[in-house]
């Protein structure tokens, strides 16, 4: 890797100081950009770790019963901490990567690359939490912007992400052979006013909600309410490990199998 | 009652203590005082010319000591290809300049183009990216076919085309091949691609050279099979270096798989940029540059038909492969489709006519080579997979139509020049019903299809051709080195031994099931044998570990100098007891007089060969012997397995549920180790089929350039072997009746795997001929709804 300063601050007003540097960049579990600097495909100037500020850290439960993360919570803290509260996000976490990788991690580093197979965009748009920042509150609606892109601007910390509690919930992986991130992933969630499905792994654009999924669901909770639903093909990611046409038909079988689940 | 030391014990390997407990000596543990590090530029375009390298910036940078070039070595020999094949019209094989760094082209995304050596490891590839270079894209030449017409563009200007060698094995007339064929009742034909992999050994390529000014020693410390046979090539093919004045040093090596038998560009380059910089300098491969120039393995594409009369009995089997070599040939890679897999065509069955075609093709990717197996996966997979499609075309049970082709007079002549020494492939069937319940598959798959899951039962046999050899023999097949192995017994004066072994163990056990040979033949404990090696200026000149040789062949070795040592002892007994050595008895550790109760311990005989003051005149002082041994044949171990998956029909979805392996290896040393050499093979046929595949797109881009997309095997991908080696034809011709079993689960396993998931899939209805592997979701998916 090339050179780089590293600051590692105890508040987030000193994190966001430090990050108003040029080409400074925040380093939550590193787990995607320490292998990217080590390939050399990144330069930053400054690496500002947020693994030091104690109000970043933790799960709690909020006034109105929602499950608030702080951004710098590892998954495997959450996959401990929020099984009793929200046991569906909790499997999630618990299904990242491996114990290594879920013990640097974080929910806040996940969202904030938006991998397009990754497992939390999937978990936050599937159940329309709320990602907080040290400037404001965004929707997991407008959060996510395609492959690798979100509403953050430069600088810009994300605090907690606060989950509501659905009724039920389910996220169903399957696994891409080689890296086990998600080939497609399936985040259900039912609340008492519809319910919403949220789709990683299997779209060019990143994660996205299957709306008529989420309609006929909404009318009618059960399996066979997906009969006639088809993904369209065309904008799915088609590689090594899947064709655009499989990827697809997986959507259709994960989204009926966390339906059955919650069943 | 198993024992519980000597031969037939499973006594636990005494190496795993510094395995597990971070003790371990390995090549990038070593480090020499002032080295400097490598870097190697490596090409990322898959063919071009190169126009210009322009080092300039890059010398003057910060710690920079020297960057080398192509032109640095127009000098010096290219890496060398150890087997000559010679093709079907009589001509050599096209043998291809394979320089140490890229003169003139480049040939594979990976092709090093340059390298710099610096005080640090950073500072080295800093400088690696002042580089300047200008190269001319040309067309990458990918698909097999296609390099093999007129016209294609070449890999190599200087060769007529882009064929190393169009070889043949077995009828070489084709008139009667096709009468065979066109008599033949019912014909099996089946299109099928061996897919490349990637060895992955858990340790990357390392190597560390220095040079003495004073002494012009050089030591070069290297992940290697085979440290002697690395020196040899390196000295007299590449740098023009007498041996004597050169050490190889292969000392803890974290698995080989056949990738670490190579005489590699890297550690060429180090030992000739540590006198060229007068510094030692130190290589170590990233996982990244181990995908892109680590020998790969397999990549066979072919076609092969078998011929059946009314009865089902084999009577003719043809294949036409083409075998993908890469853009350079590596050491062995040229043996691997010819010698390693025409030969075992006829597998476990007595088909009497047998064509065997091979194009070798030059193409723009990573050489290919031996990977555990070594062309005999290959063989085995297109047999297998032909045998099972004809059982179900013609509705016959596999085991049955198997049974009824089975070789079962011994010594058998095959048509593809081998003879079989000994073997029992009904009995070992046998085993293999009884040991995986076949009697209770049917209520497994009703239990499977009650949860909606398909499952498929698969079947395979196998045979392989281990301790490649006689020497004299495979000269004559093109060999350019002979296949002997060697050992020094060194007994010590207090009756401890020390035994110098040509063999290297990476992973083997060599150091537990060597001593447990040594211990029971003198009747003392394990503890007090201990085995060196991995070093040239320890060990005598032997071939190193690869093809399950090492026990068959340098364990061979081991009993004739141990046995030269029990005759000398013998002599220095019997002046002791005063007795004739004709009547000299060794048991337990004791020598005796026989018929009296006389006797002289080990450490009593050891002692005087060192201490001669009461000692027979005629007799050398000392106690240690050499012998080589080059074995009079092939050993011939064999096998059959069963695999069980089921199939998820929403998804594709293989899992395996069930895998029993009935192998026949001889006899057997140390049962626990054969064990686990049979579970990693099997592991590793598993990734084979149904995970790993190495990818190249169109333009000779690796798309599986890293674990993100290169499928390992994880534990959670296999299941729980259940593994039977009690059917024991012992090999006729070594003095263990050994036979090898390290590669046997990787050339058993595939063809078991992909047999069971089309026998699931057809159970379901689905009329599915072949699926090419890794049978991964998406493939079966598409193939159930293709």
């Amino acid at each position: 890797m090339y050179n780089f300063e590293f600051e590692k601050p105890s508040t987030i007003a000193d994190a966001v100081a430090a990050l108003g540097v040029e080409d400074a960049q925040a380093l939550g579990g590193g787990q995607t950009l320490i292998p990217t600097l080590k390939q050399r495909l990144a330069a930053p100037s400054s690496l500002v770790s947020l693994s030091g500020i104690a109000e970043l850290q933790g799960v709690c439960i909020e006034d109105d019963g929602s499950v608030a993360i702080g951004g710098a919570t590892t998954h495997a803290t959450v996959a401990h901490e929020a099984a009793s509260s929200y046991p569906a996000l909790a499997a999630l976490a618990g299904q990242i990567g491996d114990p290594a990788v879920r013990n640097r991690g974080t929910i806040g580093g996940s969202i904030a690359n938006n991998d397009p197979a990754a497992c939390y965009p999937a978990g936050a748009l599937g159940s329309g939490a709320t990602i907080v920042t040290d400037k404001r509150q965004i929707g997991a609606d407008d959060f996510f912007q395609g492959m690798f892109t979100t509403a953050l601007e430069e600088g810009e910390i994300i605090t907690s992400v606060r989950f509501p509690v659905p009724l039920a919930a389910s996220y169903q992986k399957f696994l891409q052979p080689a890296s086990r991130f998600a080939l497609v992933g399936v985040y259900l969630a039912r609340f008492s006013d519809g319910v919403r499905v949220a789709v990683t792994g299997a779209s060019e654009d990143g994660v996205f909600r299957w709306s008529e999924a989420e309609q006929a669901l909404t009318k009618e909770f059960r399996p066979d309410a997906l009969m006639d639903l088809q993904i369209n093909p065309m904008n799915m990611i088609g590689d090594l490990h899947g064709s655009k046409a499989y990827r697809a038909h997986l959507v259709g079988v994960m989204t009926k199998r966390a339906v059955e689940a919650t069943l | 009652m198993p024992k519980d030391s000597g031969i037939g014990a499973s006594s636990k390997r005494r190496e795993d203590v510094r395995f597990l407990t971070g003790a371990g000596n390995y090549t990038d543990d070593i480090n020499v005082h002032g080295q400097a590090y490598v870097h190697f530029l490596r090409s990322d375009i898959a063919h071009g010319r190169i126009k210009s390298i322009d080092t300039s910036a890059a010398e003057g940078m910060p710690g920079v000591v020297k960057v080398f070039t192509g032109k640095d070595f127009e000098g010096v020999g290219g890496i060398p290809c150890g087997w000559e094949v010679t093709d079907k019209h009589g001509a050599p094989m096209q043998e291809p300049a394979h320089p140490i760094l890229a003169q003139g082209k480049v040939r594979h995304v990976g092709d090093p183009i340059a390298a710099v050596v610096a005080d640090s490891l950073e500072q080295a590839r800093d400088a690696a990216e002042a580089i300047d270079v200008d190269i001319e894209e040309l067309p990458a030449v990918m698909n097999m076919k296609a390099a093999a017409q007129d016209g294609s563009t070449l890999v190599h200007d200087d060769l007529k085309n882009n064929i190393c060698y169009d070889w043949q094995l077995g009828e070489a007339d084709d008139a009667k091949v096709n009468e065979v064929f066109a008599n033949a009742a019912h014909v099996t034909t089946l299109d099928l691609v061996n897919n490349r992999l990637v060895a992955n050994p858990m340790e990357p390529r390392v190597a560390v050279a220095e040079y003495s000014r004073g002494t012009e020693d050089y030591t070069l410390y290297t992940t290697s099979q085979n440290p002697h046979v690395i020196r040899l090539l390196m000295c007299a093919f590449v740098l023009g270096l007498p041996e004597h004045k050169v050490r190889v040093v292969a000392p803890d090596v974290g698995g080989g798989f056949g990738t670490k038998i190579f005489h590699y560009a890297e550690e060429a380059f180090c030992t000739f940029a540590a006198k060229a910089c007068n510094r030692p300098v130190k290589w170590s491969a990233s996982r990244s540059e181990a995908f892109m120039s680590d020998a790969h393995g397999r990549d066979h594409v072919s076609t092969i038909e078998l011929a059946l009369d009314a009865d089902s009995n084999f009577v003719g089997l043809r294949t036409n492969t083409y075998a993908n070599l890469g853009a350079y040939l590596s050491t062995f890679s040229s043996s691997v489709p010819t010698w390693l897999h025409g030969t075992l065509m006829a597998g476990n069955y007595k088909t009497p006519v047998i064509q065997v075609n091979v194009k070798a093709m030059f193409t723009n990717t990573v050489p290919v080579d031996a990977y555990r197996g070594a062309g005999r996966p290959e063989a085995t997979y297109q047999l297998e997979r032909v045998v099972d499609k004809a059982a179900r075309e013609l509705g016959v049970d596999p085991i049955v139509l198997r049974r009824q082709n089975f070789v079962t007079e011994f010594p058998y002549d095959t048509p593809v020049a081998l003879t079989y020494d000994t073997g029992d492939y009904n009995g070992t069937m046998d085993k293999l019903e009884s040991a995986a319940d076949l009697a209770g598959f049917a209520a497994r798959r009703s239990a499977s299809e009650a949860n909606g899951k398909l499952r498929g039962l698969g079947i395979n046999c196998y045979i392989e051709a281990c301790g490649i050899a006689p020497s004299n023999i495979v000269g004559m097949l093109g060999a350019r080195a002979g296949l002997y192995d060697a050992a020094t017994v060194r007994v010590n004066a207090t009756g401890s031994i020390s035994v110098m072994v040509g063999a290297h163990s990476h992973g083997q056990g060599h150091e537990t099931a060597f001593p447990q040979v040594v211990a029971d033949m003198i009747g003392i404990d394990e503890s007090m044998i201990e085995i060196v090696h991995g070093d040239t200026s320890k060990i005598p000149f032997g071939m190193g570990t690869y093809g399950s040789r090492s026990l068959a062949v340098c364990g061979s070795a081991m009993v004739k100098a141990t046995e030269k040592v029990i005759d000398k002892a013998k002599k220095i007994a019997a002046h002791l007891l005063e007795a004739s050595e004709a009547d000299i008895e060794l048991k337990d550790g004791q020598f005796s007089v026989a018929g009296t109760d006389k006797s002289v311990a080990w450490g009593d005989v050891t002692l005087t060969a060192y201490v001669p003051h009461n000692y027979p005149l005629e007799v050398e002082p000392g106690l240690e012997e050499t012998a080589f041994y080059d074995p009079a044949n092939f050993t011939f171990p064999a096998g059959a397995y069963a695999c069980e998956v089921e199939v998820d029909p929403d998804t594709g979805q293989v899992t395996i549920e069930k895998f029993t392996a009935a192998d026949d290896f001889g006899n057997i040393v140390n049962p626990m180790i054969v064990d686990g050499q049979v579970h990693g093979g099997i592991g590793q046929g598993i990734g084979q089929a149904l995970l790993e595949n190495c990818a190249y797109d169109e333009n000779g881009q690796l798309l599986s350039a890293s674990f993100m997309d290169y499928a390992m095997p994880r534990a959670d991908d296999v299941p729980f072997y259940s593994v039977d080696h009690s059917s024991q034809t012992p090999c006729t011709h070594n003095p263990l009746g050994v036979k090898g079993c390290g590669e046997a689960g990787a050339i058993g396993s595939p063809p078991a795997v992909v047999n069971a998931v089309l026998d699931a899939l057809n159970s379901g209805g689905k009329a599915i001929d072949h699926i090419d592997m890794p049978v991964s979701p998406s493939r079966v998916w598409a193939a159930m709804n293709g």
